[in-house]
This record gives structure tokens, sequence and C-alpha cells, in this order.
């Protein structure tokens, strides 16, 4: 489990295409900026609970919490590999990134 | 080229029908995920950063040029218009909906290909010199011997739950170009002192985490004893490999462990019990049999002249064609390594045209290499300037086949869920450093070979210049290794020291080959120079100009 002093978001992939989701009040966006973050680690651990009954219902993958950083109202995951993730490869325009609405720099 | 026989045909639409089956199960819940994982990776299925990932089989690198234009429809029809190739001379397409595989498999076996045993513990895509059936330096095509391990090996009762995955390679030449010694188990055919061809096997190379150069098992094995030999060693494997630290449980933990005295003996009691069951002696009439379908097409008496061509076409010719065994004939690689583009990317345009290039010059057939190239193995030395001409407008006819730029990168961090950090923008960022032709020729020979992560799929232990991504601290860093070798001179690179940033690798990279050229005698590769000095030189030079930068910064 992460640091409990960081924001969590919660992310998974879609079953039938390997989408990359984020969490939001009970359901699931596409876009990070949209997702919902948690400051408090109990709060997110049960979200996650929540989360986890899609998994059970076969609409999402491995869903897990990951760390993030706010300033500003934006939202910028603090490893790399979440922001990859959130925006798409960095080699090619391809992934979220394409749909235009992600400004998520490394 | 080998062609399917009924049998194949139909154990690999019955392969897609049952996987078609269990996609349904897992879309409708009757399977978990933890029930379907195993599965898909059977079928070469992984999730990664951004989607499904479908790693296609293309046994020993050899591909029809119909299979190519398959290749090119899937990835418009099924990705994003393009694919990559790998280290293991496969193709990977990095944007496939679950829901689709099924379809996709069935266009796959409509031009004989699959994606079985591409994934998992099992034996994996064997893999083969690019040159194979056309170059002169050859003993004989080691592909048959490859198609017969394929056969042998697919879906192996015994072997279809080892204790991790198995990679096999064979050669036929001196020189090395499959990087044989890395390999679990590598076969290499040769001659024995009666001039008979038989075969010389290795086993427990691999890269990884803990890199070894592979062991000689025997020097010759006769040719109706090789499924027997092979199957020996895979025995001794599957009995006594590790199965409670995934560290630990690749063979060359094993033969390294209990010494190679030991596995021999080992080895070699298994043999001679499989021998004396006598049930796995290859018929030498099988093998002329599949022989026959990799005959050499029937060459014509051409003159040995070389053309002249238009500009850029005399250093395309010095780095990408390659000697053949008939006069008149070459090998023409075809480099994937343009300046700033990503190492062994093609565009379905790209495969298209040049599937069509196959079918007007070469014998309808192209090679993957694993250094993430292809390879047109037979074509007229008289049609080269026309081919060059079209691989240019194609952005394909880059020069630097062996050069520095000629880089291999997996696909790291951009793509994949195991990577620590970016490989690709590394690699386009030294080939961007490093563009000038003249500066490449100046440098000569070079191989720089970058892994995202420990798993090694860059090859980076087997790079004269290795670079290895790892994660410090949620951010990218850099390990540079010097040194090693995936040719006939096998060796692991050395690592230098504490890592680089991701702005300041490029910069060490170019440091090390700078002072090669300062140091370097007559005649000396970078390889050839490094072990001769050592590495204190170059780490001197690399973390005392870090350090002056870093000050006058």
């Amino acid at each position: 489990m992460a640091k409990a002093q960081e924001p969590q978001m919660i992310t998974a992939n879609r079953l039938r295409d390997g989408e990359v989701l984020y969490w939001k009040a009970g359901d699931w966006v596409l876009a990070l900026s949209e997702g919902e973050v948690f400051t408090d680690p109990k709060t997110a651990d049960i979200a996650l609970a929540q989360a986890m009954n899609y998994v059970t219902e076969n609409k999402v993958v491995n869903p897990y919490l990951f760390d993030v950083k706010v300033a500003g109202g934006d939202i910028k995951p603090a490893k790399e590999r979440e922001i990859i993730r959130a925006k798409g490869p960095t080699v090619r325009g391809e992934g979220k990134q394409a749909l235009g609405a992600f400004d998520v720099s490394l | 080229m080998y062609r399917y026989d009924e049998f194949d045909a139909k154990f690999v639409a019955e392969r897609v029908a049952q996987f078609r089956g269990q996609v349904e199960r897992r879309l409708s819940g009757a399977l978990t995920e933890d029930q379907f994982k195993p599965l898909r990776l059977m079928n070469g299925l992984y999730l990664q950063l951004h989607a499904y990932m479908l790693r296609i089989a293309v046994p020993y690198g050899t591909l029809s040029s119909r299979q190519l234009r398959k290749l090119a429809h899937i990835a418009r029809v099924y990705d994003k218009g393009f694919g990559h190739f790998t280290t293991r001379q496969n193709l990977q397409f990095n944007w496939i909906k679950l829901v689709d595989v099924p379809d996709l498999l069935s266009e796959l076996a409509s031009v004989e290909m699959h994606c079985i045993q591409t994934s998992g513990n099992c034996i994996r895509n064997v893999t083969a010199d690019q040159f194979a059936g056309a170059t002169p330096e050859e003993i004989e095509d080691p592909r048959p011997l490859c198609e017969i391990i394929r056969q042998w090996s697919s879906l192996h009762p015994e072997f279809v739950f080892l204790a991790r995955k198995f990679k096999i390679a064979v050669g036929a030449t001196e020189h090395d170009r499959a990087a044989l010694q890395y390999h679990d188990m590598a076969v290499q055919i040769v001659r024995n002192d009666e001039g008979h061809v038989g075969y010389k096997v290795m086993a427990g190379g691999g890269m990884g985490r803990t890199p070894y150069i592979a062991h000689t098992m025997t020097e010759f094995v006769e040719r109706e004893d090789i499924l027997a030999y092979l199957e020996a060693v895979l025995r001794v494997y599957n009995q006594d490999s590790r199965r409670d630290n995934i560290h630990k449980q690749r063979i060359k933990i094993l033969v390294n462990a209990i010494g190679v005295e030991e596995m021999r003996r080992r080895v070699a009691r298994e043999f001679d019990e499989i021998k004396r069951m006598g049930t796995l002696q290859l018929p030498l009439e099988e093998l002329a049999r599949i022989t026959a379908y990799f005959t050499a097409p029937k060459f014509e008496t051409l003159s040995d002249e070389m053309p002249e061509g238009g500009a850029g076409f005399a250093d395309w010719m010095k780095t990408n064609v390659h000697a053949h065994r008939a006069p008149g004939y070459a090998i023409a690689t075809i480099s994937l390594k343009s300046i700033g583009q990503i190492p062994g990317d093609a565009s379905a345009e790209q495969m298209d045209a040049l599937a069509d290039l196959m079918d007007h010059y070469s014998i309808d057939e192209i090679r993957v290499s694993h250094e993430q190239n292809l390879v047109l193995p037979h074509v007229k030395k008289r049609d080269l300037p026309a081919i060059f001409a079209r691989l240019k407008d194609l952005d394909l006819a880059t020069p630097n086949a062996g050069l520095i730029t000629d880089i291999i990168a997996c696909p790291g961090l951009d793509y994949c869920d195991l990577a620590n950090a970016r490989s690709i923008p590394i690699a386009q960022a030294l080939s961007k450093k490093f563009a000038d032709l003249s500066r490449q020729h100046d440098i000569g020979e070079l191989k720089i070979k970058i892994s995202g992560c420990i798993n090694a799929c860059g090859h980076h232990h087997a790079g004269h210049i290795g670079i290895l991504g790892v994660d410090k601290k949620g951010v990218e860093f850099y390990q540079l290794q010097l040194g090693g070798s995936g040719a006939e001179d096998a060796a692991i690179g050395d690592i230098m020291g504490p890592g680089f940033g991701e702005h300041e690798i490029t910069g060490a990279v170019e440091r090390v080959v700078d002072h090669y050229l300062k140091v370097r005698e007559p005649g000396e590769r970078f390889l050839d120079t490094y072990r001769r000095i050592g590495m204190e030189p170059f780490k001197n030079v690399v973390y005392q100009e870090q350090l002056y930068a870093a000050h006058a910064g």
C-alpha cells in the first residue's frame, strides 16, 4: 500500500479491450483528469474494495491504488509509469493523448 | 519455405476454436482472470500498460509476402497501423482488444501463422541465423532443424509446463548471428573430423537478472539423435530445476549450480535412456522431407559484378548488402532503424510495400533478424539499385546495419508492464547523436543494446555498449555496460558503475565512443579496444567529464 500522506487514485484495465480506466464515485472514467482523488487512505481502501466488485462482475482487471500529486487543480501521478499509462507512449502520439484532453507532461 | 500439412492446419484451427471458447468464457465470467491468464499467455496475449499486446510467432524469422500482407492488414484493422519486430524474431501488436483476438487468430491461421508458445513457461519460438540458406558461410540451412524442433516442441506433453520459459536457437556458421550462446539451449550445425554433418549442443546460457554464457554439452550429436539429445537436456532441466524461486528457475541456474560436468553426466544418462527406448530417432527420410520445403530457388547464372546505383547506394551496399552463396546474388538487410525512429517498428504501408518488393525481387521470402531488422535473402545484384531506390521511398534504406545507430531496444516503459524505464527514447536520442554517417563509419562495428528492465529483452548484456534502465525512487536511471557480445566471441558486459539520468546517458555513451576513437589501434573495433584496455580508462573519462560538466553547468 502507498504512503498514507500521498493522495491516491484507483486505476484498472477494462477486460474486453484492455483500456486504462480510472475510478470515479462508484464507476469508471477514461481520463485521469476526471478520476477521483482520495486524500484519506481509509476512504481510498473502501473505494478499492468497491472497485473490486467490477472484477467479480468481469468488467475490469487488476484495480489498484497509485500515488498522485495535486497542484492547482491538476493531477499528476507520482511515478512515470502511471504518467505514461495516463497519457500514452512518449514516443508516439497514440493512446489517451490522441483524444486530446489529457495534458500529463513528463 | 515450410507449408502446413493437414495436421498442422487442423492443429492451429483447433487451437483458434479452443481460444475462442476460452475468451467467451472469460467475458461471460465462467473463467476468472486467474484462470484465464495462463490460457491467454499460451496464446501470446499479454495485458500491458495501455492495452493487450499480442505476440505472433515468426518461426525462425521467416515470412512469406502473403504472411507479411496479412500482418499489415491486422495492423490496420485490429491495431494502430504498425507492428513491432522483436529480438526473438517475432512480431508484436500493442493495441489489441481481447474481444478481437479470436477473429485475429483466425486470420493468422489462414496464412499458416499463430501465437502458440510465444509466451508462458514452455519452449518458445525457435530462432535462427537471418542469413540461413543464403550465406556462403554455412554448412547447411539451419531452418529444417528449426522446423523439426518446432514440431517436436509444440504442445510437447512433458514440456508445456516447464519451471520457466525455454529458448532455443540454431546456427550453422562460425560467425554467430543468432546469439547462440545466450540461449537456454542452442544447436550449432558442425562437421566432424570425418566430414560428417551433425550438431554441437550448448545449454545454460541466458540474459535476465543472472546472465550466463552457455556451456557446451556435447561437441557432436549424429543427425538422427538430435531430438533425443535435446529431449535429454529438457528432461534434466524439467526434473532438476528449482521451482521455489522465480529468479532461479532457468536452466542457466541449474547448470551453474551443479556444474557443467554434472550437467553433462545427467544429460548423457537421459540420452542413453531415450536412445535405448528408441522412440525419438529422427528418421532421415523425415529430415529430407522437411528439408525439401527449404530448398533454395534455382539460381540463375548471373554476372557477379556489382551494379552502379544513385546517391547513397554505395554506402548502403557497404553495410547492408552481404555476400550470397550464388554468384550474381546478394543478401540485403533492410534497416528498421532509420535515424530517430523506433527500433523494430514497421508500418502497415511499409509491410505491404515490402511484400511487393519480395514478390518482384526476392523469392517471396523475408527474414526477421534478432537485431530487429528485416532481410531479403535472395536478391539479384543487378536488382539492388532498384530495391535501394524503393526502400529509400519507404524510409527503409538507412545504411547502418552493424553500425552504432543499428540499436536494439525493447519496448520499455512506453509499452511494457514489466519495464522500469523507457528504452525507445534513449535509442532515438543516441541515433540522432550519431546520425552523421561518416562518423558512424569511422566508429565502425559497435552494437548498442538497450533494455528497460533486468529481464533484458533488449539484450543489454550482449551489447558492445549495453544500457539497462532502472527505477530509482520513481525516476528513470540508466546503467552502462561495456564489452558484451552476442556473437561467437560471446561475453557478458561489465557494469561501469553508478547510473546516469535520462539526459546524461547519451553524453556518457558519446564519451565512451570518443575515448575509443582516441586510443584504438589500427583495425580495432570498439570491442577489441575494450578487451585490450579494460573498463578503467573508460570509467575515468566518463565520470570525470561528467563531474566537470556538472561543475561547469
